[in-house]
């Protein structure tokens, strides 16, 4: 929805903040009563971040801020003020996709995909604290976000092959993982 | 896009500050912390603030000090997740960890605060829906309307008390301080709730909450039970809180029973601490209070699962807790 206003009107109702986003600082303006998730994708333009039941209910929208990964649809754009905010746009280094965002490709922890980014950036803060979770920790960590199409476990997978790679190990997912059961 | 009404927000840093800047917001002025209890209310036009005064910076507010043997005192901008790891919590009052674990998701955990959960407003499916819906039945007492759709008949709201700290701070004999311009008080948490959906709590909207106190352990266990549809997300639909201060030869010296989630507030069963105390916990004394505070839960058609399963459930619930106490 656009709301046409005057200039000047416009202006005057707008909050300005300074932070990190994505390792660079940005500065923004925007109405000050906006969360997080509206700033975003409606004036930073990175619409990576979705938007689900915007109640908290769903973990879709889930953005790590200062490291901890939050949902964007309840924090407050104004309380980003001198933060580091990382959104899925910054989760790949320089075109190199995140070990996360290959294996979730790779064994189809991605089906329609709405879902993927706040797993992705809840799953990077997991690893990040604990390289070598058990399921059951992965299953906690993640218990947060909603996904409709794939049932989780392919989710789960993706995570322990990301987890074995980040430890360096030259891991290759299990032949069943990728064809089936016989 | 669901999204917040306009208001202005203050981000005050000392408790000072904060208390004056709410004196001169008056009734429009409303506290926030982590905000997934207002937020989420805001977009639903169920509590609509002019002005929405931050206490997550007040830095007062965000420490824990004290042991076991002195009692802590827990600031309440203390994130879940930070009280769901804190050593001390966990070592000296694990049950306050065990039960932080147990609400919502991490996602969550990382933003909600110990003390807008001790605060957090009741619930009804009939009053936490969007504006629109709630338009569709002509509103209800809680808000902008002037019926209960639950107990129509009723003079009161039925709203619940859902927040899984809410009986295990009073099974605890936890005290709050809450701080106004006009000065500062300590109050039981069991006399912070009362047993009303719209005036829930013992509290003037003007006051801040401070500090919350427990009390030096001396031997006493705890325990807490939830029930819910899904392991993570829901709010309880029932929840016990149950302590328990036996004497060397095993006879209860103390006891305390919290129901949660069946009520507009928390409900203490006298009867069933009555039971256990000056006993050894045999099998018969466990069911017999189990029994007394199946008497005393009255959940209402207005959460997740039919109300008299709900009931029925006090029972193997306070019997778990009893005997994890055992
Ligand atoms: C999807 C979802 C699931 C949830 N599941 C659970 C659950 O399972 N169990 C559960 O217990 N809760 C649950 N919650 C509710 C909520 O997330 C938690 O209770 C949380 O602890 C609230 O803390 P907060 O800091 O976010 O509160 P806020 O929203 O910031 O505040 C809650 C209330 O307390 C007031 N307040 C806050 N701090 C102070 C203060 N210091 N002094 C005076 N007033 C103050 C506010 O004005 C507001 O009325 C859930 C919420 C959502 C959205
Ligand atoms: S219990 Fe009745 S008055 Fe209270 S919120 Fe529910 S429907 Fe409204
Ligand atoms: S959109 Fe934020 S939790 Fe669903
Ligand atoms: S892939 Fe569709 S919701 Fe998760």
């Amino acid at each position: 929805m656009i709301k046409i206003k005057p200039m000047a009107e416009d202006k005057k109702q707008k909050a300005h903040i300074r932070f990190v986003l994505n390792g660079e600082t940005v500065e923004v303006a925007f109405a000050p009563h906006k969360t997080l998730l509206e700033v975003l994708r409606e004036d930073l333009n990175l619409t990576g971040t979705k938007h689900g039941c915007e109640l908290g209910e769903c973990g879709t929208c889930a953005v790590l801020v200062d490291g901890l990964p939050i949902l964007s649809c309840l924090a407050l754009g104004l309380d980003m003020e001198g933060r580091e905010v990382t959104t899925i746009e910054g989760m790949a280094e320089g075109g190199c996709l995140h070990p996360l965002q290959v294996t979730f490709a790779d064994l189809g922890a991605a089906q329609c995909g709405y879902c993927s980014p706040g797993f992705l950036l809840t799953a990077k803060e997991l690893l990040e604290r604990n390289p070598a979770p058990t399921r059951d920790e992965i299953r906690e960590a993640l218990s947060g976000n909603l996904c409709r199409c794939t049932g989780y476990i392919k989710i789960y997978e993706a995570v322990e092959l990301a987890a074995a790679r980040m430890r360096g190990e030259e891991a290759e997912p299990a032949r069943e993982i990728i064809h089936g059961y016989e | 896009m669901m999204r917040l009404p306009k208001f202005e927000y203050r981000v005050p840093r000392e408790i000072s500050e904060a208390v004056k800047m709410m004196a001169d917001a008056g009734p429009d002025g409303m506290f926030v912390a982590g905000g997934t209890d207002l937020y989420p209310n805001m977009k639903r036009r169920q509590q609509t603030p002019k002005t929405v005064i931050s206490v997550t910076r007040l830095q007062e507010m965000r420490a824990i000090r004290g042991d076991a043997e002195t009692g802590i005192v827990i600031g309440p901008s203390i994130s879940l997740t930070d009280i769901c790891n804190h050593p001390v919590i966990n070592r000296d009052y694990p049950v306050v960890a065990e039960a932080a674990r147990l609400i919502s998701t991490p996602l969550l955990r990382n933003m909600g605060t110990i003390g807008g959960n001790l605060l957090l407003d009741t619930r009804c499916n009939y009053y936490d829906q969007n504006y629109e819906w709630r338009k569709g039945i002509n509103f209800c007492m809680k808000k902008d309307g002037d019926i209960c759709w639950v107990a129509p008949s009723s003079p009161k709201c039925w709203a619940v008390q859902s927040a899984d700290l809410v009986p295990v701070m009073v099974a605890l004999g936890a005290r709050v301080k809450l701080v106004s311009t006009l000065g500062e008080r300590m109050v039981t948490a069991e006399g912070l709730y009362n047993d009303d959906g719209i005036n829930y709590l013992h509290k003037r909207p003007d006051e801040l909450l401070t500090e919350i106190h427990l009390p030096p352990r001396n031997g006493m266990k705890a325990v807490y039970k939830k029930l819910r549809r899904r392991g993570a997300f829901d709010f309880p639909v029932l929840g016990v809180a149950a302590t328990l201060d036996r004497a060397e030869d095993g006879t209860v010296r103390d006891a305390r029973l919290i129901l949660g989630g069946v009520a507009p507030a928390p409900i203490r069963v006298k009867e069933a601490e009555g039971i256990l105390v000056g006993h050894k916990l045999d099998q018969e004394r466990m069911a017999a209070a189990a029994e007394a505070c199946y008497l005393k839960a009255r959940p209402l058609d207005n959460t997740d699962f039919l109300m008299n399963w709900r009931k029925q459930m006090a029972r193997p619930f306070v019997l778990r807790a009893l005997e994890e106490l055992r």
